[in-house]
């Protein structure tokens, strides 16, 4: 296959995944609207996660902080400073790149099985702070935004937060930025380079990479999508609490990435929406639902660790980035 | 000026001493072979000039210029690359990527993270590095599924294409067939028209073939030094070495 | 009451704590000391244990005491049974690879977590102390109950000991410890011994969940605490020393007693696990352990 071959079936993908995204709104009813509006955005999430994990092999098990760090900077800049959402947005975003940027300085010391339990830690910690600020949090029960809180007027034109169609293709458009980010820098120098790392740390320091920066600068971008997708998250929805800092959503991306495909580009799309029905289907029949993750989990570990993605990749699509 | 220059270069591992106070002094443009038997702390001599192992004590002086406390990957911006004994190519990549890391990484030498060296210019590169080493027409092939020889051979391009001025061959014929070996050292020669070469091997006929002056090591120590006719017939090292 | 005896209550309830979260975090560290493997289901274990203890308690309302003694037997038992399956169909499919087992476990966890909240159900049950006499201080009386805890993990931590360092068992599994492939060609048969110290591993987290139940109540959630208890305590203790651990456990255990009849739980909460990840970056071989092979 020539190169100009390959760049074509990348964008028929991807391209044709987002007109399908695209379409669906038309034809989806109410419940599905929003549950879609919501993938996206958590899939967002689960992009910037895969960055880290997917593409330069290091396995966080605390993302939940960046994602928090989103939702808790968008969200309280608006309910206690009444910010533009637009700046409220930004603000969230870079709470995430700045706390994975600092969080990576540390962390970063360390690989592996060591590296997942400090981030746990320190997720940990970003939550216990949730719960201890209480006054500022409302803690479990969290901060609601008001509907005229989340709209602003642009251009003569005002822009409503709570409107359901306005609301998906914001979510839209944000995943279609996250995924063309996420094709640039898997296709880039950088994207090769964390790959390299992923593969063989040790050889890629040998050809002149300083290592210790590419894992910062993944861990950051990382950082800034699951900002970015918290940000959102809390302005289309209203709603911010400690519960979004637990560690369950921790596990969720990487259970999502799991699913879709570890280091594929679309994988987390897939994954985050397949689970995300089988929580929702599983949740209406029992109260123990959560059981399907630890179910997924221990399934996909022992029998389908490449992921749905990650599968068709290995036997027939060998060009999916 | 001398091109490289070890200085009482040490390394202990708990107390043993795997290298013991090496002297060694390169010239540039020569092939220099160190040959010695099993354990005698050759690759660990080279992996501290090269920097993946950290000196117990001594210095190394490069062009001049200390480079003892440079990390690994500093030193190899200034032109000394190391391939590695065990072939630690990416296997999951194609021979093109495994390529293009190294000519990226010389194409942004003092750049920023973000510079995006001309694509056109990056395959150029990596073409021209394939094809030195015979492996042009594997390029879209996977690393991991070409033969050991070809293997190591991608091992030398991907050393080549970070244009080295000292380049470390560690063994670098071993599990190669004859035929191979054989192209091996006319590649080589080709190399040492624009690099310094130090090469730890232990064919003999491959050393008498190439290398311009001979290092001998035994337990860590530098145990004689001298042209490939010198070494051949000196009794110490046939004793040490050679068995006989 | 004056400072002294609120210093002895907290010195008291430290203790207690602190004995209970030793065995829990000696369990986790054995399996991660022999199987190099982290288990992040070992909070589950404890809930398990306790649980069970529930369980068997309930079926002999009339002897509290017979009832307990049972439990004390037999939740470890069940629980040992459960760790023995998980290993044989998860872990060592996985051939104990340590990410991939982290994972694993973690599925493991809601799994197990999940399957009580639908058969338990959602409610903290109460368990009858086996003993009723209360000990009599001046200034405040003192469940006995507790004291009898304290020297029920003294014993076991001795027991313990003994095993590790002084059977044929404890050498056995220091030497698939130190190094399994040559532990193997010596016909260690290394399978059974992971096995056996996962199931190990897991009944000290067992019986520390019946130790503790009457004193906190069995509930679906209660594993989480000594989960992450236990994770400080044999990352501060180092996470190759039994020793370390020990001590550890009694520094945390006792110093969180006290903070928290000081200061907010939830701030020794905060320090404690931001100490726990600077010292895995920092000293990877924890404050009292020694130095890595």
């Amino acid at each position: 296959m020539t190169g100009a071959d390959k760049r074509l079936r990348v964008l028929a993908l991807h391209g044709g995944l987002v007109l399908v995204l695209f379409a669906l709104q038309f034809l989806l009813p109410d419940y599905d609207h929003t549950n879609f509006t919501s993938i996206m955005v958590l899939a967002t999430y689960a992009m910037g996660y895969n960055i880290l994990v997917g593409y330069t092999g290091l396995l966080s098990l605390g993302h939940a902080m960046f994602f928090a760090a989103g939702l808790y900077g968008a969200g309280m800049g608006v309910y206690y400073f009444a910010l533009h959402p637009v700046l409220a947005f930004v603000i969230g975003s870079s709470a995430g790149l700045i706390l994975a940027a600092l969080i990576g300085l540390i962390a970063l010391r360390t690989t592996g099985v060591a590296f997942m339990i400090v981030t746990m830690m320190f997720a940990q910690a970003a939550f216990l702070v949730t719960l201890y600020f209480n006054d500022v949090t409302h803690g479990d029960e969290g901060l609601t935004l008001t509907q005229a809180a989340r709209g602003f007027d642009l251009l003569g034109w005002h822009v409503d937060l709570t409107n359901p169609a306005l609301r998906y293709n914001l979510a839209l458009s944000l995943f279609t930025g996250a995924l063309v980010l996420c094709l640039a820098l898997v296709r880039s120098p950088i994207g090769r380079v964390l790959i390299a790392i992923r593969e063989n740390e040790e050889r890629t320091r040998m050809l002149g990479y300083d290592a210790r920066h590419y894992k910062l600068l993944a861990l950051s971008l990382s950082g800034l999508l699951s900002g970015a997708a918290g940000a959102a998250y809390v302005l289309f929805f209203g709603y911010v609490g400690s519960s979004f800092a637990a560690i369950q959503y921790s596990i969720y991306p990487l259970l999502w990435v799991l699913l879709g495909g570890v280091g594929t580009v679309v994988g987390p799309i897939i994954g985050t929406l397949l689970m995300f029905y089988l929580i929702e289907i599983s949740r209406d029949h029992m109260s123990s639902y959560m059981i399907v993750v630890g179910i997924m989990l221990v399934l996909l570990v022992l029998w389908f660790p490449k992921g749905i993605a990650g599968t068709i990749r290995a036997r027939w699509w060998g060009w999916i980035p | 000026m001398t091109f490289l220059s070890t200085q009482a270069l040490t390394r202990s591992f708990g107390g043993i001493h795997a290298v013991a106070g090496i002297d060694l002094d390169l010239r540039q443009g020569e092939i220099r072979a160190i040959i010695g038997p099993n354990g005698a702390g050759k690759t660990t001599f080279v992996s501290m000039i090269s920097g993946r192992v950290e000196p117990s004590s001594g210095a190394i002086l490069f062009e001049g210029e200390d480079i003892t406390a440079l990390r690994p990957w500093d030193r190899v911006l200034r032109g000394i690359v190391y391939t590695f004994q065990i072939t630690s190519v990416f296997r999951n990549l194609s021979c093109f990527d495994n390529v293009a890391l190294s000519v990226q990484r010389s194409l942004s030498k003092g750049r920023a993270i973000w510079y995006r060296p001309d694509p056109a210019e990056v395959t150029a590169a990596v073409d021209s590095a394939l094809h030195r080493v015979g492996l042009l027409t594997r390029s879209a092939e996977l690393a991991g599924e070409l033969s050991y020889g070809h293997q190591r051979l991608l091992e030398v391009a991907m050393g080549l294409a970070l244009q080295p001025k000292l380049l470390i061959l560690d063994e670098p014929t071993q599990g190669l067939s004859e035929q191979e070996i054989a192209d091996f050292c006319s590649l080589v020669k080709e190399i040492a028209a624009g690099a310094t070469i130090l090469l730890i091997e232990h064919k003999m006929d491959v050393v008498m073939e190439l290398a311009h002056r001979i290092t001998v090591m035994n337990n860590g120590t530098l145990l004689a030094e001298g042209s490939p006719d010198e070494i051949m017939a000196n009794l110490d090292v046939q004793r040490a070495y050679l068995g006989t | 009451m004056d400072l002294g005896p609120h210093l002895l209550l907290a010195l008291l309830e430290g203790c207690v704590a602190a004995f209970v979260l030793a065995v829990t975090a000696l369990g986790l560290s054995l399996v991660f000391g022999v199987m190099r493997i982290v288990n992040v289901a070992h909070g589950e274990f404890f809930m398990l244990g306790a649980v069970i203890a529930w369980w068997i308690t309930s079926l002999v309302p009339d002897a509290p005491f017979w009832g307990f003694m049972l439990a004390l037997v037999g939740a470890p038992l069940a629980v040992g049974a459960i760790a023995v399956a998980a290993d044989a169909l998860v872990l060592r499919r996985l051939n104990y690879q340590p990410e991939a087992t982290i994972v694993a476990t973690i599925g493991l966890l809601y799994i197990l977590q999940q399957l009580v909240l639908s058969i338990y159900g959602p409610d903290a049950r109460p368990v009858v102390a086996p003993i009723q006499f209360r000990i009599v201080f001046p200034w405040f009386g003192y469940s006995g109950y507790k004291l009898v805890a304290v020297g029920a993990a003294s014993l076991l931590l001795l027991a313990a000991w003994y095993g590790v360092t002084r059977t044929k068992f404890g050498l056995i599994m220091r030497a698939t410890q130190f190094d399994r492939e040559t532990a193997q060609a010596f016909g260690v048969p290394v399978k059974r011994v992971y096995a056996a110290v996962f199931a190990l591993g897991a009944m000290l987290a067992a019986v520390a969940g019946v130790l503790v139940v009457p004193l906190q109540q069995a509930h679906y959630l209660m594993g989480l605490d000594p989960l992450l208890l236990s994770f400080i305590v044999v990352i501060i203790g180092g996470l190759d020393s039994l020793k370390g651990t020990l001590i550890a456990a009694f520094v945390i255990g006792i110093s969180d007693g006290i903070i928290s009849v000081f200061f907010s739980p939830t701030l020794a909460k905060i320090i404690a696990t931001l100490a726990v990840a600077l010292v895995l970056v920092f000293m990877p071989n924890g404050l009292f352990g020694g130095k890595a092979r």
